[in-house]
């Protein structure tokens, strides 16, 4: 069975030593947050994930949800984890101390997130959705409609999801058919079929309320024409001062998806029949609202593909300690076994390294534009704020795709360590790539994020998102380059950075003549943007880390590793970036050219 | 009544031990360090006590380095009321016990509970030289607890089964692994902790002699198990159990 420990060294090296988050929280007034508050937060967060629902991860996708009669049970131990984790308060981590939530910054969020994903991906869904209703309800509601649920959904005896997809509509939202009529009383009907419905029926919650699409009548056509609803699952009603699950609204679910992966999520079709919803925000705005919430959605996912790389490497160290096979080239090391340790061997250490720069990498990457988030709901100057939020809006689809798509190849390079063995269910491995699959799917496919990118992000205010991220690398490269001692960090990072900015250059000169030349370079362009991201973070890592290690001594070791691992980044993964730039630079034609009967 | 509940901070459970090659003791450097497991134990019953309305205070001490505070806000997220830091590293047993003494006395404890030991050291002796000097009745490794009028039943573990023991007040009792399950700490919890009081004493304050008295020799790593020998019979088996290990 796979263990996972929360790598909590590795969380204070980037929130402490890298982006000093406790000078940046002190400056934003979170003055509960600082930093032994936060790392007695996020240990006993650890211990939780480790010990309370890490063991039900096999165990749940072993037997997966299941359906009778409307009914949807999810497997053994779910219900009773989720109450502690309920009771816990952890459902509440950032949620507005008025609906008695706790207030923590968003960036200790990400750190929980990416326990909660590594220990059982599953699991983390149902109170992510929750996450989900509660910032739409919370950016968009009416004040009665933020009374009356927001309490509920930061405590967790209810839950939320998000019904969006239809099955003629998926990316394109416009396609939209369920309708919501008004009802004459300020309530409408809405009748409809949603699939895919994340946490859409289960037995965890009292009540779970639905973030429904919808048309009202004589809407505009298209993605111009969608307006968001409440429905909740039971109508809430006031008994004796307090809110509860009252009687039954006409939202069922017909069925739940067998799937690859994540099989202790429940997946469902729900069927609305003249259900009761609530207009949620403007008519026809349905899409703004999703949108202001879609940057927290998308990194929460990019953060599954993070912790699921997370918990692939971990254990497929362990078994490259532990598997003997083969001796070293260089001669026998284990003298006393009949073969060496799998670690010994070069092609077992890069298989581990390139995990291992891309999870510690891809986290500090991660922490900071979560940092973001706190920036641009705390800071007290409007300038500030902006920075944050263009930042933000720049780099969420990068991650999101990136550290899907990195994070599955992680889980699989992990699980090749592993031998046949990985390949065996009970081991527990192929889990991890199963689950880790639809992180590249839901929330905006991946080649879905890349023409965001090219097509939304890069042009904004001329450029300006673009400038926040191009600046403080620009910035950094200056800085430290006369530093001898970091020339091998520096100099690969300046090269790669000057390849980006030529390659933004061509996407956005030949995207103006034809915009298939955007299109064609968008998923090379987001890659490539997100390995100069990650190799800035090893960059500065390792200029942290070297100083680190002269001032203490005593931690060398793990400082030590930190710049091993930046070296390896840089030699070895960034380089990648050139393959990147020469397909870009090869325009659209090789794909355009092709007829469709000539595929 | 206001219950004094103890907690050391000790390297983790989890974590592999290291002797120093030199033999003075065991490696610290950079180990991840926490809360005596007994001794969670032992909070956890004195919360339990608390929210069942028996008690009214409990007041988490630790003797250590200032890093302690850490391992007493980890009480106080548990429940415990407020905490008492006793600056002194490196105290023994005896030491420890006079200072929780001077306490006890200090707060008007009537009743101390204690883990059964520390894992570091393993001494299982504070309890019991706790109960000496103050003259109080004493109920060791306990695996249940009752707080009556006045008096406390408890019942303890011992070899060959269970003894149950009911004590006068004020009393001291020393925790076994199964006297309960201690909880997670709650988020909303471990912000409380924060802001709730933690004073910081020294042994002079106290008035207590805490120099060591005793003298480590030498550390050394337990010796490795040798590898096993498969028998061919039941017979060869006593007969090894009998002559070479002489344990039959
Ligand atoms: C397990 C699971 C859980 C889910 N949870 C939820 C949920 O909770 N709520 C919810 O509403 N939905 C949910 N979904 C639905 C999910 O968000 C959609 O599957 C996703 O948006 C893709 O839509 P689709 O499946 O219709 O694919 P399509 O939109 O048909 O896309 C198919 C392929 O075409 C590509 N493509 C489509 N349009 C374009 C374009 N314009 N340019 C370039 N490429 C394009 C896509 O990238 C993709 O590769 C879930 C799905 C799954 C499998
Ligand atoms: C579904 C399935 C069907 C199978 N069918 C058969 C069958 O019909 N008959 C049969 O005999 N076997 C069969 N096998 C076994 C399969 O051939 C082995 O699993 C495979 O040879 C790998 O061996 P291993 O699992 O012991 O991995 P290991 O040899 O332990 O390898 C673990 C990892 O270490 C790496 N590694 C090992 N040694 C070195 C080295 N010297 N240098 C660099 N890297 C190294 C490997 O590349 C791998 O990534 C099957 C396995 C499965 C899962």
């Amino acid at each position: 069975m796979p263990t996972y420990t929360a790598p909590l060294d590795n969380f204070r090296f980037v929130l402490n030593d890298v982006l000093q988050v406790g000078d940046v929280f002190a400056r934003l007034g979170l003055t509960e947050a600082t930093p032994d508050l936060l790392d007695a937060v996020i240990e006993e967060a650890g211990k939780f994930c480790e010990n309370e629902i890490q063991p039900l991860n096999l165990s749940g996708d072993t037997d997966g949800c299941t359906f009778e009669n409307g009914v949807v049970r999810t497997p053994k131990g779910f219900k009773e984890a989720y109450d502690k984790f309920r009771e816990g308060g952890w459902i509440g981590l950032t949620a507005d101390p008025a609906y008695g939530g706790q207030g923590l910054p968003h960036t200790v969020s990400s750190v929980l997130d990416e326990m909660v994903s590594a220990a059982n991906t599953s699991f983390g869904m149902y109170p992510g959705l929750s996450g989900g209703a509660y910032r739409a309800i919370s950016q968009h509601g009416s004040q009665e409609q933020k009374d009356l649920y927001l309490p509920q959904l930061t405590d967790g005896i209810w839950s939320g999801t998000m019904c969006l997809t239809e099955p003629q509509c998926g990316t394109d939202l416009g396609l939209i058919r369920t309708k919501a009529v008004p009802d004459g009383d300020g309530t409408y009907k809405v009748t409809g079929t949603k699939i895919f419905i994340s946490a859409g029926e289960h037995d965890l919650t009292e009540n779970i309320i639905h973030l429904v699409l919808a048309r009202l009548p004589e809407a505009p056509a298209g993605i111009r024409g969608i307006s968001l609803f409440i429905v909740p699952k039971f109508l809430p009603r006031a008994e004796n001062g307090a809110t509860v699950a009252g009687p039954r609204n006409a939202i069922a679910c017909g069925s739940i998806e067998h799937k690859m992966g994540i099989r202790a999520s429940s997946t469902c079709v729900m069927n609305l029949d003249d259900a009761t919803g609530w207009l949620i925000g403007e008519p026809n705005k349905g899409m703004r609202a999703m949108f202001t919430m879609m940057n927290a959605a998308r990194l929460g996912v990019a953060i599954q593909g993070l912790g699921l790389a997370e918990v692939a490497y971990q254990n497929a160290l362990a078994y490259a300690k532990d598997r003997i096979q083969g001796r070293a080239l260089t001669g026998a090391q284990a003298l006393d076994k009949a073969a060496d340790p799998i670690i010994v061997h070069p092609d077992v250490r890069k298989n581990l390294l390139t995990v291992k720069s891309f999870v510690e990498g891809a986290r500090a990457l991660g922490l900071w534009v979560s940092l973001q988030l706190d920036i641009e709901e705390h800071a007290t100057d409007p300038k500030e704020r902006e920075a944050a939020n263009d930042l933000l809006a720049l780099m969420t689809p990068i991650l999101k795709s990136y550290f899907t798509d990195a994070g599955f190849e992680a889980t699989n390079t992990s699980m090749q360590v592993w031998g046949g063995h990985g390949y065996i269910h009970e081991n527990g491995v192929e889990q991890f790539v199963r689950d880790a699959r639809i992180t590249q799917i839901y929330e905006g496919a991946n080649g879905v994020q890349a023409l965001d990118l090219v097509g939304r992000k890069l042009p904004a205010n001329m450029g300006r998102s673009l400038r926040r991220f191009f600046h403080p690398v620009a910035h950094f490269l200056e800085e430290n380059q006369t530093d001898a001692e970091l020339g091998e960090f520096v100099s690969p990072l300046a090269k790669a950075f000057g390849k980006l900015q030529q390659a933004t250059g061509f996407i956005a000169q030949k995207g103006l003549v034809n915009p298939n030349e955007a299109a064609a370079a968008s998923s090379s362009y987001l890659r490539m943007f997100a390995l100069v991201a990650i190799g800035f973070m090893w960059a500065r890592m390792a200029k942290v880390a070297k100083a680190r290690a002269a001032e203490s001594g005593v931690r060398a070791a793990f400082y030590d590793s930190k710049v091993k691992t930046a070296r390896f980044f840089m030699t070895k993964i960034l380089p990648e970036t050139e393959q990147h730039f020469r397909a870009i630079m090869a325009g659209a034609k090789p794909l355009m050219d092709f007829g469709v009967e000539e595929f | 009544m206001r219950v004094l509940v103890p907690v050391k901070r000790v390297i983790d459970y989890n974590v592999k031990i290291r002797v120093k090659p030199d033999g003075s003791g065991v490696d610290m450097a950079n180990v991840k360090m926490s809360m005596n497991p007994f001794d969670e134990i032992a909070i956890e019953e004195a919360v339990r006590l608390k929210e069942k309305g028996q008690i009214t205070e409990v007041i988490a001490v630790s003797v250590g380095p200032a890093q302690a505070q850490e391992t007493i806000r980890t009480a106080l997220a548990i429940g415990a009321d407020r905490g008492i830091l006793v600056t002194q590293e490196g105290a023994e047993p005896l030491a420890v016990a006079k200072l929780l003494k001077a306490l006890v006395e200090k707060e008007g404890a009537e009743l101390v509970i204690l883990g059964k030991q520390a894992i570091d050291d393993d001494s299982n002796q504070t309890g019991q030289m706790l109960a000496a000097l103050l003259g109080w009745g004493q109920a060791t490794f306990a695996s249940k607890v009752e707080l009556g009028d006045g008096k406390i039943t408890v019942t303890r573990e011992v070899d060959g089964g269970l003894e149950t023991d009911e004590l006068k007040l004020p009393a001291i009792v020393t925790t076994d692994l199964r006297l309960n399950e201690p909880r997670y700490a709650s988020l909303p919890n471990i912000m409380k902790a924060k802001k709730k009081q933690l004073d910081t004493v020294s042994a002079a304050d106290l008035g207590v002699d805490a120099t060591p008295r005793l003298k480590t020799l030498k550390v050394v790593e337990p010796p490795k198990r040798g590898a096993g020998v498969k028998v061919a019979s039941v017979q060869e088996l006593v007969d090894k159990l009998k002559n070479e290990a002489k344990v039959i």
